[in-house]
């Protein structure tokens, strides 16, 4: 049994010895480089450009600008194509533009032998723009008569609502206390360890091959044969290993413009590689949301309404456009289905880097949000804020009031339970005086959240997966889940280990994706990958191992249902002591006997029509330091309610991760953006403040095992659920230390005196 | 890859003089956490490099029969932080250059080149500072000394010749025998960041009284800098909790914080007045004091 065991990762000896290869490691022979002339204003139309003397430059293959590159509009979101042309994503780039439309847009390109002579090349292109004045914030993106950053949008990339569980202004009127709020977050940005990059090249005159760190490389096929007006047969894209996305490679980013600079020039090797300074403006960023909203409880503790207008910032372009914030919205009716909630968001064009999808996917956003109101209610109505969360929350035989889909596991309570107990809630604040006084004071908070696993219904969820017997008696194992860091490789191979009876060692992943050769799956996003890979997976296994008990059954006589595979032998079910088969006979037989020979292989696509929402919350203690305007965590745990574990280690570190995210959404870390001229100042490491191992405390986590039936094997999402609630707990534990309520993200020491001067402290 | 048009590895003080004499364009590189930064952004000046890192005369942390402490300027900061002489009598240095970067960073950079970067945030300068460091500079003519304090001119700025050596930090008896101090570095994050406000203080007690103070901050002006006025208004007092609060109140006047998109000057404010005065109390514990 290999399913629930903190088995090793399959690629970890692979890594920590430096030979796992990386999209850097791919080098060709003559492989050129490029890179971006970005543009210096943030808002403005290019009136003049003059390449000549970077031409000129020894060195220099090629320069292309926005007159260079094909008249086609793509999407670049890594959604599943939509059938239906009213879901596709929105057509807004170019290969290149000249309406420039953030501080860094990309308006030519140098191709030459080395980074030096590309940068000097860069240096020596004059350019001239028309310069428009910079639509920073949706409020002035949406005011009247501004600017079109879009021709013909409004300066809106999309709007949506729904209503659930009644009128809303009815559920307000009969509230015993109406509230309401308004709350703000950040721009944040993923800062995975390595930067975008992609090479492309031809080894014949018809298929162009793409190397790239994605996290999606079926889609990335798909989006390059769009952008360059290809079929998608002549693209092949090639996923190696790669050193996180967390979201920003769910997105295509260089690997069109590296297919169409091999194309143009005669197939010869072009890599981009990103510096940090352009990757973190030059990709994706975390949509900052403005949420107005009213919340209607009860004495008795009943949340009644929750009336939320959400309004989105996508920034320059819309990538994955409204799709994030209508996931946001889902979120809240999922984790109090029993209230009336009218939910209305709208996501707008401004002038500052493009929004796309990042860890959680619009819940960070919307949670905290949705939390901060409900510590509101709670204290208003003076009931222990655990309390009145357990008595609204979601529980299981619940159903989705949209939807009408039943939750067939939740442990949400019992997760708020545990919680409680872990951090000893009731003992610490009967231990502390009422009102604290004093430069440091302590305080304690709670946040939940819930989360989807996969999109359905809204997008297609396909996944495949091909096992190969090989005549040794192991396996090997195709999947189009992608290995982007979360341990999908290492999942997939305790699925198969559990379900054909081969011991974990004898089951070969094959890593890498290549799309001319990898089963079809949408790839790593959404938290998706081990629910709808394990369903592939589970009948793959399942079909290989009748395959090889009926050719045990043909070479021993012995009727196929009567055997049993156990730790990669063959055994009479009836009499598992007898003597048996290894498994490496029964496939060397396979491969190799004149009469019965024939090679054991399964194939599976497999369409996952279901989505489960995983659950859990945070529980935090903090300490702050009020004339430093510091908060020190003192304790902080994560409990998750994903289902079955499928491997314990693997899941406490993907909460220590998304928990260190989340404090750093929550305390750390912001975009800064000049508001009158659109200029980022702090895109690089030093200055966009990540917290270090310093400022991370040691994290608890904890799982509340539900079995959710939809699932090859019980599991439901824990990739991007742990970032949710630490910073609403956090708020809520500074609320609680200090009864300053801080509605807005992140919470760095700046915002801190600002607060603390307005409420007196300081 | 770096655009750098020529390099020369210097192996002894005498010969990086000679070279930078040879290049009048050439400029030197230790440790290369600065210079490396700039050159990565392709920024003029940096473009020809002398190489001082593996210099041995410039890595010594000696006492002298007198008990002055030198500190050679090519010691990296993981050096001075683990030296037992500057655990023992200067803790306070040791203190602070612990705060710098992470321990690649600190493994690699120089108490000299963060001196003679010249920036505002150094943290090695204040408490130097603190100690009325002085300066030995070589520039061929024989060594020159210089007061620390006198070093720095302005932002990036000091007063170093571009032939010129700064081979060594001395920081004589008198300014550390009987002192004790403690420096704070207040910045965004615990490692691998810049000084959002640094502030040394050090100190000399007598029967209760704060017989000598010597306070200095980093960021808080152009320059890392002492506050003069308030350690004059404060010598000799009686020890209490008013003192402390007359610091913090006082040391604002000597220090000229500013306003930029990393802060404002009003919080830097609030931070320097919260430093000053927990720093001269925590000094003042190390030094064996009590605080009515």
């Amino acid at each position: 049994m290999a399913i629930g065991k903190a088995v090793r990762r399959v690629d970890a000896i692979a890594k920590v010895t430096g030979r796992a290869r990386y999209t850097d490691d791919y080098f060709r022979p003559g492989m050129l480089v490029a890179k971006y002339l970005r543009s210096t204003i943030a808002h403005g139309r290019v009136k003049k450009i003059d390449t000549r003397r970077a031409q000129r430059l020894p060195g220099v293959e090629a320069v292309f600008t926005y007159e260079d590159v094909p008249p086609i509009k793509f999407a670049t979101a890594g959604h599943p194509y939509a059938l239906d042309p009213a879901h596709q994503d929105v057509q807004d780039r170019l290969l290149l533009t000249r309406h420039v439309r953030y501080w860094g847009d990309e308006i030519a390109v140098v191709v030459a032998e080395n980074d030096l002579i590309v940068q000097e090349a860069l240096e020596l292109i004059d350019v001239a723009y028309e310069e428009y004045s910079p639509l920073v914030t949706p409020e002035a993106a949406l005011a009247a008569g501004a600017f079109e950053i879009h021709a013909g949008s409004n300066n809106v990339v999309g709007e949506s609502c729904y209503a659930v569980g009644g009128n809303i202004e009815e559920a307000l009127a009969q509230a015993d206390v109406v509230l309401e709020g308004r709350y703000r977050t950040q721009i944040c940005q993923h800062c995975h360890i390595e930067n975008h990059i992609a090479l492309a090249y031809m080894d014949d005159l018809e298929h162009i091959v793409v190397v790239s760190s994605t996290q999606i490389p079926h889609i990335v096929r798909r989006i390059v044969g769009q952008a360059l007006g290809l079929p998608c047969g002549r693209i092949r894209v090639v996923k190696p290993y790669i050193g996180g996305g967390f979201g920003n490679k769910q997105d295509v980013i260089l690997e069109p413009m590296v297919a169409f600079l091999t194309l143009q020039l005669g197939g010869r090797p072009v890599k981009m590689h990103l510096s940090r300074e352009e990757g973190m403006i030059g990709t994706r960023v975390r949509h900052p949301f403005t949420t107005q909203m009213r919340a209607g409880v009860m004495q008795n503790g009943t949340l009644v309404a929750l009336d939320i207008d959400a309004l989105s910032n996508s920034g320059a372009y819309a990538s994955h456009g409204h799709a994030v914030a209508g996931a946001a919205g889902a979120r809240s009716r999922a984790l109090y289905p029993r209230t009336a909630i009218n939910y209305h968001a709208k996501t707008v064009y401004t002038n500052i880097p493009a929004a796309g999808a990042m860890r959680a996917y619009g819940a960070p956003q919307m949670m905290f949000a949705v939390d901060c109101m409900i510590e509101e209610a709670a204290r208003r109505i003076g009931m222990d804020p655990v309390e009145f969360r357990l008595k609204n929350v979601a529980r299981q035989g619940d159903v989705d009031p949209l939807t009408g889909e039943g939750f067939e596991s939740c442990g949400l309570a019992e997760c708020l339970q545990r919680g409680k107990a872990l951090i000893q809630w009731d003992a610490k604040r009967a231990a502390r005086p009422r009102k604290q006084t004093g430069p440091v004071r302590r305080g304690l908070g709670v946040a939940c959240f819930s989360y989807a696993t996969g999109t359905y219904p809204v997008c297609l969820e396909i996944s495949g997966a091909r096992i190969i017997l090989n005549p040794d008696g192991s396996v090997h194992i195709q999947v189009g889940a992608t290995e982007i860091g979360q341990g999908s490789d290492t999942i997939v191979a305790q699925m198969v280990a559990e379900t054909a009876g081969i011991p974990l060692a004898n089951v070969h992943v094959v890593s890498t994706q290549d799309t001319d050769v990898t089963p079809f799956d949408t790839g790593a996003y959404a938290s998706r990958q081990a629910y709808v890979t394990s369903n592939a997976v589970f009948r793959a296994a399942t079909a290989l191992k009748a395959k090889i008990l009926e050719h045990a059954g043909r070479m021993s006589g012995i009727l196929p249902a009567e055997l049993e595979i156990t730790d990669g032998r063959i055994v009479r079910r009836d009499d598992r002591a007898r003597k048996n088969m290894p498994l490496a006979a029964v496939a060397l037989d396979a491969y190799y006997d004149k009469q019965r020979g024939g090679q054991l292989t399964v194939e599976v696509s497999h369409k996952t029509c279901s989505n489960a929402p995983a659950f859990g919350c945070t529980f935090v203690e903090i300490e702050v330091d009020v004339p430093l305007c510091r908060v020190q965590i003192k304790e902080i745990y994560n409990i998750h309610d994903s289902g079955i574990i499928l491997n314990p280690l693997l899941a406490q570190g993907q909460v220590q991760g998304g928990v260190a995210m989340g404090i750093g959404a929550g305390l750390y870390e912001e975009m800064l953006i000049d508001p009158e001229s659109g200029y980022i100042y702090n895109n690089n490491l030093l200055d966009y403040k990540v917290p270090t191992i310093m400022d991370v405390p040691d994290i608890g986590c904890a799982f509340v095992e539900t079995f959710e039936p939809t699932s090859g094997y019980g599991n439901k999402s824990l990739g991007e659920p742990p970032i949710i609630a630490p910073p609403p707990a956090i708020r809520n534990a500074l609320w609680d230390a200090t009864g300053v309520k801080i509605d807005e993200l992140p919470m760095t020491a700046h915002t801190l005196y600002k607060h603390f001067m307005k409420a007196g402290l300081l | 890859m770096f655009n750098i048009e020529s390099y020369r590895k210097a192996g002894s003080v005498a010969e990086a003089v000679r070279l930078l004499r040879e290049n009048p364009l050439a400029r030197l590189i230790a440790g290369g956490t600065d210079v490396l930064v700039k050159l990565r952004k392709n920024q003029e000046g940096f473009h020809h490099l002398v190489d001082i890192h593996d210099i041995a005369e410039l890595k010594c942390i000696t006492r002298t029969a007198d008990g002055d402490l030198v500190i050679g300027a090519g010691s990296c900061f993981t050096a001075v932080a683990e030296s037992p002489l500057i655990r023992r009598y200067v803790p306070v240095l040791a203190q602070a250059v612990r705060t710098i970067g992470g321990p690649q960073v600190r493994n690699m950079a120089t108490i000299g080149g963060n001196l003679c970067n010249g920036v505002p945030s150094a943290d090695s300068a204040p408490p130097l500072l603190a100690l009325n460091a002085v300066l030995t500079i070589e520039g061929g003519a024989g060594p020159r000394q210089m007061p620390l304090e006198d070093f720095f001119q302005g932002p990036g700025r000091v007063a170093l010749e571009q032939h010129e050596v700064l081979t060594a930090i001395s920081v004589a008896r008198d300014n550390y025998a009987g002192y004790y101090g403690h420096y704070d570095k207040y910045a965004m994050r615990a490692a691998m960041d810049i000084a959002t406000i640094g502030c040394a203080a050090v100190c000399r007690l007598e029967d209760g009284r704060l017989q000598d103070l010597r306070l200095a901050f980093a960021t808080a002006a152009p320059v890392p800098i002492r506050c003069k006025a308030t350690e004059d208004r404060v010598r000799g007092r009686r020890i209490s909790p008013e003192l402390l609060d007359d610091i913090a109140r006082a040391v604002t006047k000597d220090l000229q914080p500013r306003t930029s998109w990393r802060a404002t000057k009003e919080f830097r404010l609030q931070i320097i007045a919260t430093l000053a005065h927990r720093g001269v109390r925590q000094a003042i514990l190390e030094a064996g004091g009590s605080i009515a």
